[in-house]
């Protein structure tokens, strides 16, 4: 460092040197914050570097194998023609949903939008058990498409409906002026601007899809999620179950690329979050509301009528010997437990790298924050995996414990958390810490009467999503909690795999009912971001 | 006595200069004003002055107490330096009282004396204490502003455009407010904007920024009369440039005999006169007087109480093309309309430009 220098020197020295790093992050705060930005990132490489490392040590030899045989070949058809299945349906589902209750006359906007959300509040593995156990027969590919459909078409309609609310009415004043006729203004004008939500929300769940277990074992209908664990459970951590994780990471990824190509590289220009005017309300005809109620109807009989019919009716025959306080009370605690737990943890280590993607965005920051979304964005059980693997070999006294089941939580959520923090940091300007700072307040100070009071609403409804997941998270908790956790939804598991239907009722209300506040934080959220 | 100096100070981002080498120097309790188009680097310096960012080079003294040389940086909290940005950016988590008094040390009935003096003088009405800044317009928001970075009593007061987010008409009576507030509170300040009539109403002292430079800084009557140059002149307000041929105080030009305020001999050089130096009087039918010039109008722009009218001056030989173009104030409701023949003369010195 110049200062080091002697005086003489350090004058010669350009000076600019000397003070280039001042700024927001003027001396060792700055090297804290980015330090432990790159640490979190390095975690969250993990899954990548297992996916990688079981690779070169398995050896081509040995890989071909199990990845080229019939049984791979089966799952890999079977996945791909869920998703290509699926998603299409969502999309159309969501858009035509979306575009009822925001852009027509439908008696009722409000509420079917209500209803139309609500079905995030049931876990994808509720959906699947009230399937089953209303039509036990039902298996397969038809079936898991059915389930998928209901359980995952809300990630399309609120994407879907916010964008609806938000583009500018005076686009399509200009299209119609322009001689286009309504539906033409539609399929030209509104459904380009629609691209963005609507990838979006198809990749979320395609990625839903990939990654889910409980839903598809219920049923059964194997992907490679199911094929993975069962795999697991036989041979525990082998060559075997690590090689098909390693072509599901393939496939996520696969799934990344396509969907960043398909968003493309055009920008659609921002409207201002205050477009005075009132979007165009179609007026439809009394057949067309009729259809429009019927498709509302019959989506929300299936999404929520059918599990919650099916809860009802179990809980009702299983009476109040269902409720075995002994077992569902240390459930309930030790969900909230853990899921407090890594929600504090998730939150706190992705406050440095939002803090950076704030406060000074670079190359750097970019780089960590596509570590964080690319492992997010992989399986549950190819992170736990990982961290089996990782800590059998390398960190054995945390193997099979609970800091280990929060590392998979912090690796998995950490985005959510993400989101919130930097939009509540966001809430809170570098001005306003330095106005405190010109009123006399030292810097240490200034972000704690300032910056940290302002960011923690952001904070707190981060941590408030890391926690509502964690809750309902099946997956990685099976693969990785010590002997005698049980969860809500390892309970629930529990009880269903022993075809105890009854016995399972109550963990998925319990699981529902704390899911509702997320769902309405995620409608609150999309309304506000309409600006409503 | 000068309350801030500063000496050579130069920031540079990258490859891109923000200020090079700005010297200057604020006299105890005058109002400085520094004024440039966006991007000159203003903000910078007055950032600067705050304490948020540090030169590269220079030094930044206050009351003769170093803030920033090559060895020693007063950090923003210590400095005692008031500051208002454009926005007002009060605390969005406190009321209107909390965040007048953010900068007090003192507690329970003194503190709440002392906001309410402070609201008082800013003329806020003292039942807005317990408002939230959303509750509030934009002009109460700037007044809160300026209370809350009164209350520590700071040596300096640094203005960051704190009108332009207003509108037109509340813009001029709040100038009118802080610029009493600020002399009858005594407080050395420093106002940074681009808006040129903003900057010549409320500063002692006019300081011109452009390109990173401090091009010339003086009395704001000075610097309206007396521009260093033709882009000074041009951002300080209308100006009609137009080469002449200096001779014994004298600018012979397309406007004929002009006096001129500095002597330099059988010189060509640039000339300026203001829009309002400029007469236009109804063209007699026989042409008696010596001075002025024949001319037509050709445009008329009527904006209310001024119009600023268009005239084409007669080609002073014959044969050459058409007479050049000026622009001539006139009252708004007695000006010639276009097609008319009128007499142009002179008021006063034209200004001559130093060679560049």
């Amino acid at each position: 460092m110049p200062e080091t220098l002697p005086g003489s020197v350090a004058t010669a020295m350009p000076s600019n040197l000397r003070r280039r790093s001042r700024g927001v992050f003027a001396g060792r705060g700055g090297v804290w914050v980015i330090g432990l930005s790159v640490l979190v990132s390095l975690l969250s490489l993990l899954p990548i570097a297992f996916v990688i490392g079981v690779s070169i040590q398995t050896g081509w030899a040995a890989i071909v194998p199990l990845v080229f045989r019939p049984r791979v070949a089966e799952l890999l058809i079977n996945t791909v023609l869920l998703v290509v299945i699926t998603i299409p349906l969502c999309v159309m589902l969501g858009l035509a949903l979306a575009w009822l209750t925001e852009r027509t006359n439908l008696p009722g906007r409000r509420g079917w939008s209500l209803l139309a959300t609500a079905p995030l509040a049931v876990p994808a593995f509720v959906h699947s058990y009230a399937w089953v156990s209303l039509v036990p027969p039902i298996h397969g590919l038809f079936a898991g498409v059915l389930v998928s459909v209901i359980a995952y078409f809300p990630f399309l309609y609120l994407p879907i409906a916010a964008t609806l609310r938000r583009l500018d009415p005076a686009i399509e004043d200009v299209g119609e002026s322009l001689g286009l006729k309504p539906w033409a203004v539609f399929f030209r004008v509104v459904l380009p601007q629609l691209r963005l939500a609507i990838c979006g929300g198809a990749l979320l769940v395609g990625l839903h899809l990939l990654a889910e277990y409980g839903l598809y074992a219920m049923i059964r209908f194997d992907t490679f999620t199911t094929a993975i664990f069962d795999q697991f459970k036989s041979t525990f951590n082998g060559p075997a179950a690590n090689m098909l994780a390693s072509v599901l990471a393939l496939c996520c990824l696969a799934m990344l690329t396509a969907e960043s190509a398909a968003r493309g590289t055009a920008r659609y220009a921002r409207v201002g979050s205050g477009s005075a005017r009132a979007q165009r309300v179609v007026r439809l005809g009394s057949w067309d509301i009729a259809l429009g109620l019927l498709l509302q109807g019959i989506t929300c009989a299936l999404a929520l009528g059918v599990p919650l019919i099916t809860l009802g009716k179990w809980l009702i025959a299983g009476g109040s010997e269902v409720w075995q306080l002994d077992d569902l009370l240390p459930a309930l605690q030790q969900t909230l437990q853990l899921g407090a737990a890594g929600a504090v943890l998730t939150t706190c280590a992705a406050i440095p790298i939002a803090w950076l993607s704030i406060r000074s965005p670079g190359r750097l920051q970019r780089v960590l924050e596509s570590c964080n979304y690319i492992t997010s964005s992989l399986p549950g059980i190819v992170v736990a995996l990982a961290l089996v693997t990782f800590t059998i070999h390398f960190a054995r006294p945390i193997y099979q414990t609970t800091i280990t089941v929060l590392l998979a939580y912090l690796l998995m959520f950490l985005p959510r958390a993400l989101v919130s923090l930097r939009a509540g940091i966001a809430q809170a300007p570098v001005e306003l810490e330095n106005i405190a700072r010109s009123l006399g307040r030292s810097p240490g100070r200034a972000l704690w009467l300032i910056t940290l009071r302002l960011a923690a609403p952001g904070a707190a409804a981060g941590a408030a999503l890391v926690f509502l997941a964690i809750t309902n998270e099946l997956t990685a908790t099976l693969l990785l909690a010590p002997n005698g956790t049980r969860t809500l939804a390892t309970g629930f598991w529990a009880m269903t795999s022993e075809i105890d239907y009854a016995a399972a009722a109550p963990y998925a209300l319990l699981m529902i009912l704390l899911s509702l506040p997320l769902t309405g934080l995620l409608y609150h959220q999309s309304k506000r971001t309409a600006g409503r | 006595m000068n309350a801030l100096e500063l000496h050579a100070i130069s920031k540079s981002y990258g490859d891109h200069q923000a200020l090079e080498s700005i010297n200057l120097s604020v006299p105890a309790g005058s109002r400085t004003v520094i004024v440039g188009p966006s991007g000159s680097g203003k903000t910078t310096l007055l950032r600067m002055i705050a304490g948020f960012e540090f030169p590269d080079t220079g030094r930044l003294l206050l009351n003769g107490q170093t803030l920033v040389d090559e060895t020693h940086e007063v950090p923003a909290h210590q400095r005692l330096i008031g500051y208002v940005p454009q926005d007002g950016a009060l605390f969005p988590h406190m009321t209107v009282a909390a965040n007048i008094g953010f900068g007090l040390t003192n507690k329970g009935s003194k503190r709440s004396e002392r906001i309410a003096e402070l609201m008082d003088s800013v003329a806020l009405d003292a039942n807005m204490a317990n408002r939230w800044p959303h509750e509030l317009s934009g002009g109460q928001q700037q007044r809160v502003a300026l209370a809350r970075a009164l209350a520590q009593q700071p040596r300096l007061m640094l203005l960051d455009e704190p009108f332009s987010a207003l509108d037109t008409g509340l813009r001029g009576a709040m100038r009118k407010m802080v610029a009493r507030l600020l002399s009858d509170a005594g407080v050395t300040t420093i106002l940074v904007t681009h808006d040129q009539s903003e900057a010549l109403s409320f500063a002692d002292q006019l300081a011109v920024m452009r390109d990173g430079r401090l091009v010339q800084s003086g009395h704001p009557l000075d610097l309206y009369r007396y521009p260093d140059d033709e882009q000074t002149a041009l951002f300080l307000g209308d100006a009609v440039v137009m080469p002449a041929r200096i001779e014994a105080g004298w600018a012979h030009c397309d406007l004929g005999r002009i006096p001129v305020n500095n002597h330099r001999n059988n010189s060509a050089a640039q000339i300026m006169l203001r829009p309002e130096q400029l007469q236009l009087v109804s063209a007699q039918p026989s042409p008696t007087e010596a001075t002025g010039c024949r001319a037509v109008v050709t445009d008329r722009d009527f904006s209310g109480n001024t119009c600023t009218l268009t005239v084409e001056l007669e080609a002073p030989t014959a044969g050459d093309q058409a007479g050049r173009s000026l622009m001539v104030r006139s009252s708004g409701m007695y000006a010639p309309p276009a097609g008319s023949a009128v007499h142009v003369s002179t008021i006063g010195h034209a200004h001559v430009f130093s060679d560049v």
